[in-house]
């Protein structure tokens, strides 16, 4: 037996080691199940899974693919926050530092195109949901599920979209607010919202319709920029957070990966 | 018609290639393009079984990246295709082109194997295996090779960062971000209510109804086109054609005032586009009935809803009287299936979404705007 060999046995039959994994080292039925039971994270899964269900070509890898980048998302994007400022002072000259002398500025380049592959990967998912039919009894929640979690990556997507303050940005969000200003009866250009109105006063308008509702002002400035911001960081993640764990929950309860009855 | 002339005259002026790109101009003109996508869309669906088979999938590989890269030469094309946020348009081909042909593949195989009375591909549901090893490992494996293609990507291309906002300064084109381009492109055809907020909001809503609309108990949980195709159908029709086509119209084929230009066409901001749309209440009061667009009400009715009679009836007609004629004609066998609930939303949806096609092709061969245009409330249709 070589020293390495003999070294590592001494690490795992240690208390250290004992601590942290319960089970010895998985090379037989019972460790093997034991080492996905006994750890928080891979207890996700099942202990033993249909062999057809983990088929590449019939997953596609998909699901679990989305929620990986959305977990290099949540790394890069923190990591990114110790530098970035959403003011219109300094955000646009933060960004030109992460590109220009930060180290690890590399960081928001992954973080964007993390962003484009994360909106490809659930479209592919949900692509592949659908042609196998995994959408059908039991697993018609979990499909709304996912059609949430479809709408809040796209909403994440479009969120940090302004973060950068640069043309790009504030145009595709003044394209994207402004069908807001729209809205049937909540925003002052949409329909019928004319005929909300006590003795002939207006109480829709530019001032407090739906679309000042999303850019806390009347057009793309540094209140939007706040509000984006928050929303980005804090509160959309929580919520497709709170969401992932609800879709991952239903899987094992509506019996794993979906296959022939 | 001038644009076909246009093409034809430069066919005969230039030689070889500038006649191959004003040909291929000529065919992405809106009408065509969206016509040839559904047309391709429906062959696929009809040979599914044929047009799956890997040779073939080998062969539209090999010419798309022939073409594609060919089209690079192109310094319109390239100016295109190497804006760092169009990227994932080019990856979008390549991946939503392997994986649709992967579905249909195993969905051919299945249905073969059925018919001969073979087991599917995802037969054996109590064939077990451990997750540890079998399918961490794989996860690994997918989570480093994402990470390392994350890594490529960053280090080769840099993130766009364009000149500081400007509020003054609209860029024109001024794009939503890619993956919102069919939205954009829908307000073209309708006004900001319906294409910014309804239509999207429909969707959305009817995503999450096709398990309590779908019946069907077959297909569930493996590949099958056979015994499904009116779903498949739908959901190929509403994700590939109005979702994605739109998404590459938007890329490729629109730029400056938001005009049409080929792919291969330089984005002229000054070309002068003349055009004059016209409402259905127009074509009726003006050029069916002769006299001039109603200005004054009758029967107690606003003048705005009289001059829009004609439109509120064709609106009417549509989502009321056309249900229940589908109910008895194509979709007898569907509706009798589903039961009243079911049938009326899934037929709302299906008119929605027809409606967004019907509209496109309106406007792009008759130049028509509005159905019914009660511009007063702000209230078009």
């Amino acid at each position: 037996m070589s020293v390495f060999s003999r070294f590592g046995d001494w690490v795992r039959e240690g208390q250290i080691w004992g601590s942290v994994f319960r089970h010895g080292v998985p090379r037989d039925r019972r460790t093997r199940a034991m080492a996905v039971l006994s750890n928080v994270f891979l207890h996700l899964h099942p202990v033993a899974i249909r062999k057809s269900g983990i088929r590449l070509s019939f997953t596609w890898c998909m699901g679990g693919l989305t929620f990986f980048l959305f977990l290099v998302e949540v790394v890069t994007g923190v990591l990114l926050m110790f530098y970035y400022r959403p003011t219109v002072e300094y955000a646009y000259f933060d960004i030109q530092g992460l590109r220009a002398h930060v180290t690890l500025g590399l960081l928001r380049e992954m973080h964007r195109w993390g962003a484009h592959a994360m909106v490809i990967a659930i479209w592919l998912h949900m692509l592949r949901v659908f042609l196998t039919g995994s959408y059908k009894p039991p697993r018609e929640f979990n499909w709304v599920v996912g059609v949430i979690l479809l709408v809040l990556t796209l909403l994440l997507s479009f969120t940090g979209y302004l973060l950068p303050w640069d043309q790009l940005a504030m145009w595709a969000i003044a394209v994207g607010s402004n069908m807001a200003r729209a809205t049937p009866v909540l925003g002052h250009e949409g329909p019928l919202a004319q005929l909300v109105q006590i003795g002939g006063v207006p109480l829709v308008h530019a001032g407090d319709d739906a679309r000042f509702g999303l850019l806390a002002g009347t057009f793309v400035g540094p209140n939007a920029l706040l509000r984006f911001y928050v929303l980005h960081c804090i509160f959309i993640p929580l919520v497709v957070g709170v969401l992932i764990a609800v879709h991952f929950w239903r899987i094992r309860k509506d019996g794993g990966i979906s296959g022939p009855l | 018609m001038m644009n076909s002339i246009l093409a034809t005259e430069s066919l005969l002026a230039a030689g070889g290639v500038e006649a191959i790109k004003s040909g291929i101009n000529w065919i992405c003109q809106p009408h065509w393009f969206f016509i040839l996508s559904c047309a391709g869309t429906g062959v696929f669906l009809a040979g599914y079984r044929t047009l799956t088979k890997p040779a073939v999938g080998i062969f539209v590989l090999v010419a798309f990246t022939i073409a594609y890269s060919l089209s690079a030469f192109d310094p319109d094309f390239l100016s295109i295709i190497i804006k760092p946020d169009n990227i994932p348009i080019t990856l979008m081909f390549y991946l939503f082109g392997f994986f649709i042909w992967l579905g249909f593949r195993q969905s051919a195989l299945n249905d073969q194997a059925m018919e001969e009375g073979k087991p599917l591909m995802e037969a054996g549901s109590d064939d077990k295996v451990l997750v540890w090893p079998d399918l961490v490992y794989t996860e690994l494996i997918a989570m480093v090779l994402c990470t390392v293609f994350l890594m490529v990507w960053a280090v080769v291309l840099r993130a766009p960062l364009e000149q500081p906002a400007d509020p003054s300064l609209a860029p024109n084109p001024a794009k939503a971000p890619w993956y919102f381009l069919g939205l954009q492109e829908l307000l073209v055809y309708f006004d900001p209510w319906i294409a910014g907020v309804l239509l999207p909001g429909l969707v959305i809503v009817g995503l999450a109804a096709i398990p309590f609309i779908d019946k069907n108990p077959r297909g569930n949980g493996y590949y099958t086109f056979k015994e499904r195709k009116f779903a498949v159908t739908m959901f190929m029709i509403g994700f590939v054609i109005l979702w994605l086509v739109l998404i590459v119209f938007g890329t490729f084929l629109r730029g400056p005032n938001w005009n049409f230009f080929g792919p291969y066409e330089y984005w002229d901001a000054h070309r002068p586009v003349a055009l004059l749309n016209i409402n259905l209440s127009e074509i009726f009061w003006v050029q069916w009935l002769n006299q001039g667009i109603p200005t004054e009400g009758r029967w107690g009715l606003p003048h705005y809803v009289y001059r829009e009679l004609p439109g509120i009836a064709v609106l009417i007609g549509y989502f009321f009287v056309l249900p229940g004629i589908l109910r008895v004609t194509v979709f007898k066998k569907l509706a009798d299936q589903m039961g009243f609930i079911r049938f009326a939303l899934m037929v709302q949806l299906f008119l929605w979404m027809a409606l967004i096609p019907i509209k496109m092709v309106l406007r792009w061969g008759w130049n028509f705007k509005y159905i019914v245009a009660i511009t007063e409330l702000f209230l078009n249709f």
